[in-house]
């Protein structure tokens, strides 16, 4: 068999997104960790650091590419495996829907990940977009993104934006934290207990922490 | 126990053939007995069809003990019915009140296309099966039994996994209309046995590729068909078909 052949059978296919959601999860976790410092109480200054060697260091921007891509396959594969497994029914639905069997969540993948992409795009336009046009898209001077975010988090609606993009990623990640290490082929019931209940754990923890962030912002927990 | 005669309604969709559209139609059956079954509870109203000259309602059936697959009725809502781990067939009329509803529609699929009101098509399975679903056996004398040795967990595994009766509902749950619980079923129940080591990575992957082939959709793993499921199949069958496919497809030439 070829790897085409491998990587567009249904089993293929979500295998692709199992290993985008595992480097978007890892990716999160460098993320929320960078942007914690924030809450160093000092003016940013920490935080600015960091973010100054995460833009303007060859090697993350390298890996940035690399998040792009993921990202975008990740993206593109969900929404064309949603689409396809909609029309898998057939001409015609149930009259009554069988809900108790699973999660709403479960359910809802295409839906959370559809608003977290629109949560995405407002923040990309927000803090990437002005940050690497300042630096003309390579390695150059940044804007001060700490005081960026002062700003944009003033404006409540753009809060609110955050938070909803945050608790559509928890539920996202609810369900995609275990079942990515299923799709992977994780069987054994140990390490099945361990993934859900790291995955449960995970995407309180790693969303409300993202949450908190605007709302530091906006409510001046920070300064 | 007390002897209960119910009254129905019932909500059952009728399609003449698969290429003209479907309806639901509305009939009361009285009197129904709780000791009853789910199926002998439509003999009941088939008879009273057939008495007032019209056309009884086609459905599937065969055993009616659980262990052939052959029924496929999704009641108010869910595959097989309000029980757990239980098939249309072993379904009892004391699941319901008197003076219930009942809505009762076939699977829906597009890989199971609708035969006769509540008759659906599942040779799609029978395809998948053909495509992997065996074992090559030598003819002559019988091995001895003991010759293999297989871990009792292994075998409690397989049998477990084997006890899919192809019936079909976890397609019918699942909201990508996915078959991978029936295929999990099918080839976790031979990679777990050294008789099914030969075929092991062709088997996965011919199976696979056949299961696309009949229009089912992609597993996201929500777990309904598990929730389901007659003889309750586990969902961990299906990380193992992934794992199956997986080692398969990295190693295979
Ligand atoms: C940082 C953001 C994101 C993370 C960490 C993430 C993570 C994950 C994970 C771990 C899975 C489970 C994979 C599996 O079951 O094997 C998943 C599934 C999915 N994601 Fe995302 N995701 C993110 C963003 C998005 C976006 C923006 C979209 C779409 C617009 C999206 C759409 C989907 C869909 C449709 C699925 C279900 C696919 C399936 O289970 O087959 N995700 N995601
Ligand atoms: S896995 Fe369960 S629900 Fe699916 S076909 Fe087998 S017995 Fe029926
Ligand atoms: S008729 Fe055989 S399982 Fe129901």
């Amino acid at each position: 068999m070829t790897w085409k052949e491998v990587f567009t059978s249904s089993v293929g296919k979500k295998l692709v997104m199992s290993f985008t959601g595992i480097f978007l999860i890892l990716f999160l976790i460098v993320h929320v960790g960078l942007n914690a410092c924030i809450w160093a109480n000092d003016g940013g200054t920490m935080f600015n650091a960091g973010a100054h060697f995460m833009g303007n260091n060859v090697v993350p921007r390298i890996l940035e590419i690399g998040l792009f891509a993921g990202l975008i396959l990740h993206i593109v594969q969900g929404l064309m495996l949603e689409l396809s497994n909609r029309s898998k029914r057939g001409s015609v639905g149930y009259a009554v829907s069988y809900s108790k069997g699973s999660k709403w969540y479960s359910r809802s993948m295409g839906l959370l990940g559809t608003i977290i992409l629109l949560f995405l795009i407002l923040h990309l336009y927000n803090f990437w977009l002005p940050n690497r046009a300042n630096q003309g898209f390579l390695l150059g001077e940044e804007i001060n993104l700490y005081a960026k975010m002062q700003d944009v988090f003033s404006n409540l609606w753009v809060v609110i934006i955050y938070v909803l993009g945050c608790i559509s990623l928890g539920y996202h990640l609810a369900h995609g934290f275990q079942s990515a290490f299923r799709t992977i082929g994780v069987h054994n019931k140990r390490y099945n207990a361990i993934f859900t209940t790291l995955g449960y754990g995970f995407s309180v923890i790693v969303p409300l922490a993202f949450a908190l962030m605007p709302l530091s912002f906006h409510f001046g927990w920070v300064n | 126990m007390e002897h209960k005669g119910i009254n129905l309604t019932l909500k059952v969709w009728r399609q003449q053939n698969t290429n003209t559209a479907g309806e639901f139609v509305t009939y009361q059956v009285k009197d129904i007995s709780q000791e009853m079954s789910f199926l002998e509870m439509f003999d009941v109203l088939n008879e009273q069809l057939i008495q007032e000259d019209k056309e009884p309602i086609a459905f599937d059936h065969d055993c009616r003990e659980g262990i052939c697959g052959m029924c496929s009725m999704y009641i108010d809502g869910k595959p097989h019915g309000p029980w757990q781990a239980n098939t249309t067939c072993q379904l009892h009329m004391r699941a319901f009140n008197d003076g219930d509803t009942i809505t009762v529609e076939p699977w829906r699929a597009q890989a199971f296309p609708v035969l006769k009101d509540l008759v659906v098509d599942r040779t799609s399975f029978d395809r998948i099966i053909q495509a992997g679903g065996y074992v090559s056996v030598n003819t002559g004398n019988a091995v001895d039994g003991n010759s293999l040795p297989i871990n009792k967990n292994d075998a409690d595994a397989s049998f477990a996994a084997a006890m899919c009766i192809g019936c079909g509902a976890c397609v019918a749950a699942c909201k990508n209309s996915s078959a991978m619980l029936f295929l999990s079923a099918k080839v976790s129940h031979l990679a777990l046995l050294p008789q099914g080591e030969p075929e092991r990575q062709s088997r996965v992957m011919n199976m696979v590729a056949q299961m696309d082939k009949e229009g089912f959709g992609a597993c996201t793993n929500t777990g309904a068909c598990e929730a389901t499921c007659p003889k309750e199949i586990s969902l961990s069958n299906i990380a193992r078909l992934n794992q199956e496919y997986l080692l398969a497809s990295l190693t295979s030439n």
